[in-house]
């Protein structure tokens, strides 16, 4: 059986295809899932992908969080069931349903970033980062307007104690994000968040990189399901 | 009389009719007003006159512009690509595989000024809106900025501000920011250019027209609600000069919901798919007049309103306010009856406001030969009762008096040849870096990091390059490239060949990464057309673009005028810009302009002339502009052109790189650091010539050993002359030259082409 691996439509999620494409060029059968719908159709694991979901209003991910889906969602990724990338605005959502600690506020400079940003691994033993190499370097996109990650120094200590730092900017911090922190984990690994996007960097043609492939190539490795043949 | 107090209806009109009415305000001419008369043969009503007003306001009738906009059908050249011509709300073209693109350019030049957040964040809606209109996807956006002197003062509050709005709106949109330009000139101090530019994606048989066809069809506005934003927008700020007044216009400017937007296109799109609109038009300038009066006049010619339905976000507004509201986010469609519950699940899911507010009707013979009748109800009371036709196709047509002014011999007299040159290498070294880091040459990732490249997964080329290219689709390998250009102050020197130097950067531009171009949009800005010397300015600049696009066998399909872009007795540098759009089979194939490859051979394709007038050089070392702009050789674009794409098309190039801005010196400067290699070269002649010179039909051409001499032999086979300039590698970029050389490490090259925005926008 192939991997199901849902990607959550929200209005104004702008990524989704994008989601979409990276699944399914690591193997995977991408599942369209709508927030208006508490229906999971039974997939084995939800990528949140980047955009403005409702608009951003209130708060980045404020409003996604109470989306009918994210009712099933969210008691499924507390348990470790469910892995669950959420990506950029994805992470935003992920943070505001409490899934992983910490905010992401409005980037140092107040302006949006657009760039090729290299990554460093941190954490390979979650179910999205089994594929890389602790410490492996990768270029990745960057691009966001509220990705500076901040949360309290109890809260990053203990984050850096437990190893849940999944990955830092490399370089020139982009956006003030505390302790260059570009994305963490939960304490099951099931559930990760990352500011930066890796679907954008699935293909030679249109990304600075194919490093991004790692994310849905290690999902695959982690439900144990076969990469299908070549078509 | 009315039964509700103020209300002004058609028997009042009737009644009252030397009821004295506000049309000058409203900036009608007292001839216009009495065509209005003698139309209706009564006076307007109140909402009769707001609609007359903006429809023939010079933003939305043309009337300036048009007999010298037929050019550009009269001389189109035969093309099968040609799918929708002018006269739609963007033109469609062929790319094969049955899919076609829609494109198209439109200025925001004024609203930008006033307020240049809102401004130009509705500039990129409106222009999205347009595409979304003809049934395409929207997939990409690009913008033509022109800003006052970077160091201005208001510069600092205009153009951060604009790209925040483009950045915002655009990002939130999910379209990729794929390229654009940006200009700096004194001229754009008060009166900045913001030109947007969207194209969209659709299979042909997709295609949608802004058409009411079939009486007892409803019409249907969808959308935001309706408020007093923008209100008088189009005939009050797109038309009138700016006087001192302006900043108290403010509540002119509409406002934009991008997320709102972004649910319009989902909701449309699914409309489209499931084939339940027969038409549709999206409320731009002159909104639910706008949109009522073309969709009737494209149609049956009949059509009652019932003014009232429309849903407003502020219920004092009159029914005149609510005809010339420019809200944002709003669309209007004709939907078959038995489709209405559809059309309402679909607006439903994805949350969008529909209110059904009128009905197509049939008209009689008599009505039809008038301009069939468009009736709107507030209340119950007739408040509209006109032919839409005379509002949307038959408003007024000026032949403006034009004639070149006499300053203009003294202005070509003073030719930038004349100019003290640099003497020694040291000099020649100063002013290369100098001229890399003028804030209209250098680096524009200040800009263009604010934009979302890369969001839909398609974009293939993006800013810096030479132009935007995007895959069409997931399952082929098919693309589009896009470049717009424009430089004003080769306008300025000669307006219809410095056009026709716009028209052929684009067009080199979408070569130069491998494309062939097709089609051609433009946004042409000038000062008053009521002044003969801009008008003369005008006429040149359509005259001249329509000759080129003839000789390159490339339609106008679309496009916009800006008239008034002055401030006081003083217009802007005559600024057309123009986009050409290319396609390509294959994008894996595409070129981009950064040196790919250690030792890799650098041809310089073209011939270069001593042209130095209104040039980079000139502007920046000198301040001067003055004499004639570069000799126009289409021949040689088009000759040059087809090398470009032949060699992309049989893998014989590293990489290409259109010469302009700057010449020859800026673009080896821009290889480099794009690359990150350096390059050792050795010129011919003079070398300040070979390197500041800004002759047309240029390029860059990186190539490795093995494939040089097929090059070469392409390049002889078209007539396009080809110099061996030296080969790429090393840490530094090395001129040698008869009498000397330059050599500057690729740090100090990057020192001064990345610093120049930052230091003037953030002060480091």
């Amino acid at each position: 059986m192939t991997a199901r691996v849902g990607v959550v439509t929200f209005p104004g999620s702008l990524d989704d295809k994008d989601a979409a494409r990276a699944v399914a060029l690591a193997g995977a059968d991408p599942v369209p899932l709508w927030h208006g719908d508490a229906d999971l159709k039974g997939v084995d694991a939800v990528v949140l992908p980047g955009g403005f979901s409702y608009g951003d209003y209130l708060r980045c991910g404020a409003i996604a969080r109470f989306a009918p889906l994210m009712g099933e969602l969210v008691p499924a990724a507390r348990s470790g069931a469910l892995p669950v990338l959420g990506i950029c605005n994805g992470f935003q959502i992920l943070a505001e349903s409490h899934l992983l600690p910490g905010a992401l506020t409005r980037n140092a400079s107040l302006r949006f970033v657009n760039r090729d940003q290299v990554l460093r691994v941190e954490n390979t033993r979650t179910a999205w980062t089994n594929g890389y190499t602790e410490g492996q370097e990768i270029l990745v996109v960057l691009k966001s307007g509220e990705g500076c990650y901040v949360a309290d120094e109890e809260t990053l200590d203990r984050l850096e104690a437990e190893g849940r730092v999944l990955a830092r900017y490399v370089g020139e911090d982009p956006n003030g994000s505390y302790r260059g922190i570009a994305g963490v984990t939960n304490e099951h690994g099931n559930v990760v968040g990352l500011m930066p996007h890796p679907e954008h960097a699935v293909e030679a043609l249109t990304g600075p990189s194919t490093d991004g492939l790692g994310f849905f190539a290690s999902i695959l490795t982690h439900l144990g399901s076969r990469t299908p043949a070549p078509a | 009389m009315s039964e509700v107090p103020g209300l002004d209806t058609v028997s009042a009109a009737l009644g009252h009719p030397d009821t004295p009415q506000p049309y000058a305000e409203l900036g009608m001419a007292d001839d216009e007003y009495a065509r209005v008369r003698e139309i209706l043969g009564r006076r307007p009503t109140a909402a009769e006159l707001a609609i007359y007003s903006v429809m023939w306001s010079e933003h939305c009738s043309y009337k300036s512009s048009k007999v010298h906009l037929r050019q550009f059908g009269e001389k189109a050249p035969e093309s099968d690509a040609l799918l929708v011509g002018m006269g739609e709300n963007a033109g469609v073209v062929d790319v094969g595989d049955g899919r076609a693109v829609t494109f198209k350019i439109e200025s925001h030049n004024h609203p930008s000024y006033v307020e240049p957040h809102q401004g130009a964040a509705t500039g990129v809606g409106g222009i999205v809106r347009d595409i979304l209109t003809m049934g395409a996807r929207p997939v990409a956006v690009m913008d033509a900025l022109r800003f006052g002197p970077a160091d201005a003062d208001d510069t600092k509050r205009v153009l951060p501000g604009v790209v925040s709005g483009i950045s915002f709106y655009g990002n939130c949109l999910g379209l990729p920011n794929i390229g654009g330009e940006l200009g700096f000139d004194p001229g754009y101090l008060d009166n900045p250019l913001v030109n947007a530019l969207c194209v969209g994606v659709m299979r042909h048989e997709d295609i949608k027209l802004a058409e009411a066809p079939g009486p007892g069809n409803k019409v249907v506005l969808f959308g935001a609600t309706t408020g007093p934003d923008g209100i008088g927008g189009a005939s009050v700020l797109a038309s009138a000069t700016f006087d001192d007044e302006s900043h108290t216009k403010r509540p002119s400017v509409q406002v934009g919901d991008p997320f709102m937007e972004k649910l319009l296109i989902e909701c449309s799109l699914e409309l489209f798919g499931k084939d339940l609109v027969v038409g549709i038009q999206d409320l731009g300038a002159a909104g639910v007049s706008c949109a009522t009066t073309e969709l009737a006049a494209g149609g049956t010619g009949g059509m009652n309103i019932q003014l009232d339905r429309v849903p407003l976000r502020d219920h004092r507004l009159t029914p005149e306010e609510i005809l010339m509201s420019e809200s944002q986010e709003r669309m209007m469609a004709i939907v078959e009856p038995g489709k209405m519950d559809a059309f309402l699940a679909v607006c439903e899911k994805w949350n969008i406001l529909a209110a059904e507010i009128g009905e197509v009707t049939d008209v009689s013979e008599e009505e039809a030969e008038r301009g069939g009748r468009l009736v709107m109800t507030w209340n119950g009371e007739t408040v509209v009762d006109m032919p839409p036709r005379t509002a949307s196709d038959e408003g007024p047509v000026y032949q403006r008096p034009y004639a070149r002014p006499e300053s203009q011999d003294t202005l070509q007299a003073d030719d930038a040849a004349k100019l003290p040159r640099p003497e020694n290498d040291a000099e020649l070294r100063e002013q290369v870096l100098r001229v890399l880091g003028a804030p209209g040459v250098g680096d524009p990732a200040w800009v263009t990091q604010q934009y979302d490249s890369y969001v839909r997964g398609d974009t293939v080329v993006s800013a810096p390059h030479d132009s935007g290219m995007i895959r069409v689709s997931d399952d082929s390998y098919r693309g589009v490239a896009l470049a717009t250009d424009g430089n004003g102050r080769h306008t300025r020197l000669d307006p219809y060949a410095g056009t026709q130097l716009a028209y052929a950067e684009a067009f080199r531009n979408v070569a130069v990464t491998g494309a062939r171009p097709l089609a051609v949009t433009n946004c042409l800005n000038f000062g008053s057309p009521e002044d003969p010397g801009v008008m003369w300015q005008f006429a040149e600049s359509t005259r001249g673009l329509a000759d080129a696009c003839r000789t390159l066998g490339t339609p106008v399909t679309g496009g916009n005028v800006s008239f008034y872009n002055q401030t006081g007795e003083k217009p802007i540098n005559p600024s057309p810009v123009v986009g050409v759009l290319g396609v390509v089979d294959d994008v894996r194939k595409r070129l981009r302009s950064g040196f790919e490859t250690d030792n890799a051979t650098v041809l310089l394709l073209g011939t270069t002339r001593p042209e130095f007038s209104g040039s980079a050089w000139a502007d920046t070392v000198h301040g001067h502009l003055g004499g004639l702009p570069p000799h126009v050789d289409l021949a040689a674009e088009a000759a040059l052109a087809e090398v470009l794409a032949e060699a992309a098309e049989q893998g014989l190039a590293e990489s290409a790189h259109d010469l302009s801005d700057g010449g020859l010196a800026v673009a080896l400067a821009e290889s480099a650091l794009r690359g990150g290699k350096g390059a050792r070269v050795d010129l011919d002649g003079d070398a300040f010539t070979a390197l500041f010179s800004e002759s047309g039909a240029r390029a860059l051409v990186e190539t490795t050993a093995e494939n040089a001499a097929a090059v070469r032999e392409l390049a002889e086979r078209h007539g396009v002359p080809v110099t061996e300039l030296g080969t790429v590698g090393g840490d530094t970029l090395a001129v040698s030259h008869a009498e000397g050389a330059v050599e500057v490490a690729l740090t100090d090259l990057r020192a001064s082409y990345e610093s120049a925005l930052p230091a003037l926008m953030d002060g480091v």
